[in-house]
């Protein structure tokens, strides 16, 4: 297994020749993962030190690439939604929404209101699992394990919803182009609106247990800070961004679905540190819960799907659309020759790109900080690899 | 934006429109190092959404690489594109967006499209010793590189 792994995938990382005495001589390389439970995935950072404090790093992925991009140009538009559940398996309804909403721009065709409204109260119910399970395995890897069990009780609530709503609890495949497929089933809204009493008090239960707590504002204060200027230069999007103080949320920024019909705050942080990305993820959490209460109470009546044809044959030409996703911005670039099967799908990944800035953020940091700071960049190794 | 960009470059910019209410540039390979400075500096497309590129085999120039910038100050999108022939070389766009880096590597792992001036051009999601670039139109969907995967994964075939 370790030759395997050595054999193609070297690093670029060397020690610098200098003169050295006995006791600074404990520059050292390790490798860590690509099996290793705090990164989330299979994901290898090769890394490099001097002691305890990192001199640089380097990320080796794609131990998860299916190829998901080739796939897309040998399958017709409708055959390929499915696939993107696959590439973000925690956030699976937002990749949805982007890939259905990009085709639908390319065919020119809009979803009924009442699809918009249901797509919108989908979306952000999982924008709360994926923030839910971020805040479990974060303070997990950082040494805090109570949250876990609590966020994913609750985040099973949410699961037990969309189950409910289409079959399925993680690659939901819920959307359709044009619209939804599946009318929301007897009492939708009322235990939409039952989760949202039942789970609001817990996001403070779980602010109770951390937000204060000295060991985790000593692990977190401080720790992995970017400026909104490395973040704009790097393309970080998403919470990470935000955290570091600039005010950009494709929801307002570039509006779509339902989002203009709902009033809703961009929570914002200042230092860019590990801290505020915690601050601004809960209270992002907040938001949604908010976005989802206004949204539930009126779902508008009318159908469901928008009037599509069977075969899909979109004009000649090329769109981008982005949507904001629980992790950034999550952006798909289709081509289309006018044929049932689009000619290039390229997907703009939120995870690769903020996965980018970990080197910038670790460098003279300690190895403990390094867990820290790829939790707080909440990546998804499937949507990294693709 | 446009016409004050034709009016600088002139020739250069082949085609400067909108589809789908999207802005799009289609620009001559030898414009590009300079049109991409301009619009960071000038136009401040400070945000380098994302780098990628199309494989049309039956064209002369087979590729085109595809820039999606973004302006933060102006809440704005454009998409500048440029063909390349398959022994053309790109110019990096890391000194002007960092972010560049992976996205470009990606574009090479995938197209083989080769990218002069990046700090650290190799592959990035498939392994640095596979044949072939699977993004390519010839390459086919189930094809693989059979030798890198007898040596290293010990199986007869991936499929």
């Amino acid at each position: 297994m370790t030759d395997r792994t050595t054999i193609d995938r070297t690093s670029h990382l060397e020690l610098e020749h200098h003169e050295k005495t006995f006791l600074d001589s404990n520059e050292l390389i390790i490798n860590m993962g690509p099996q290793h439970p705090a990164t989330h995935g299979v994901l290898r950072v090769i890394l490099k030190l001097d002691g305890e404090k990192v001199l640089g790093t380097e990320c080796v992925i794609g131990y998860l690439h299916r190829g998901v991009e080739k796939i897309a140009e040998h399958r017709t538009y409708t055959m390929f939604n499915p696939y993107v559940d696959r590439m973000d398996y925690v956030a699976a309804v937002s990749n949805g929404l982007g890939y259905c909403e990009a085709v639908e721009k390319l065919l020119n065709v809009e979803a009924p209101r009442r699809a918009q409204y249901i797509r919108v109260v989908l979306t952000e119910l999982n924008r709360l699992a994926s923030h839910m399970l971020w805040l479990g395995t974060h303070a997990l890897d950082i040494g805090a394990i109570t949250p876990l069990f609590y966020t994913f009780r609750d985040r099973e609530e949410i699961l037990k919803i969309f189950e409910k709503y289409c079959g399925a609890r993680l690659t939901t495949h819920a959307f359709r182009i044009g619209g939804c497929s599946y009318e929301t089933y007897d009492g939708f809204e009322r235990e939409v609106k039952k989760f949202l009493d039942f789970v609001t008090p817990k996001i403070d239960e779980y602010e109770e247990l951390l937000t204060t707590n000295r060991i985790w504002v000593e692990r977190t204060k401080d720790v992995g800070k970017i400026s909104a200027k490395e973040c704009i230069a790097l393309g970080v999007t998403g919470p990470v961004l935000r955290a570091s103080g600039v005010k950009w949320d494709l929801r307002k920024a570039q509006p779509y679905a339902a989002y203009p019909d709902f009033d809703f705050e961009i929570p914002v942080g200042q230092n860019g540190d590990t801290y505020d990305r915690y601050i601004v993820r809960m209270q992002e959490m907040r938001q949604s819960l908010r976005i989802i209460d206004q949204a539930i109470g009126k779902i508008p009546d009318g159908p469901i799907m928008a009037k599509i044809p069977k075969v899909m044959k979109p004009p000649v030409g090329e769109i981008y659309h982005s949507i904001e996703a629980p992790k950034g911005e999550l952006g798909y670039f289709i081509v289309s020759d006018g044929s049932t099967q689009p000619y290039r799908v390229r997907v703009r990944p939120p995870s690769f790109v903020n996965l980018q800035a970990l080197d910038m953020m670790v460098r003279g940091a300690l190895v403990a900080d390094v867990i820290a700071v790829i939790g707080t960049l909440d990546i998804v190794l499937g949507e990294v690899d693709r | 934006m446009i016409s004050r960009l034709k009016g600088q470059h002139g020739s250069g910019i082949r085609e400067a429109n909108t589809y789908l209410g999207q802005k799009y540039v289609v620009a001559d390979s030898s414009l590009i190092p300079e049109l991409l400075q301009v619009l960071r500096d000038q136009e401040h497309f400070d945000y380098c959404v994302d780098i990628t590129a199309v494989h049309y085999p039956d064209r002369e120039k087979q590729f085109e690489v595809v820039w999606i910038l973004y302006s933060f100050p102006r809440n704005e999108r454009i998409r500048v594109k440029a063909s390349y022939a398959e022994v053309e070389s790109v110019p990096s766009a890391v000194p002007i967006w960092p972010t560049a880096n992976w996205l470009e590597r990606e574009v090479f792992d995938m197209f083989g499209i080769r990218f002069e001036g990046h700090p650290d051009l190799k592959r990035i999601l498939l392994p640095d010793g596979w044949k072939g670039h699977p993004l390519r139109k010839d390459y086919g969907i189930i094809q693989q590189d059979q030798e890198w995967v007898q040596i290293n994964l010990g199986i007869e075939s991936g499929q």
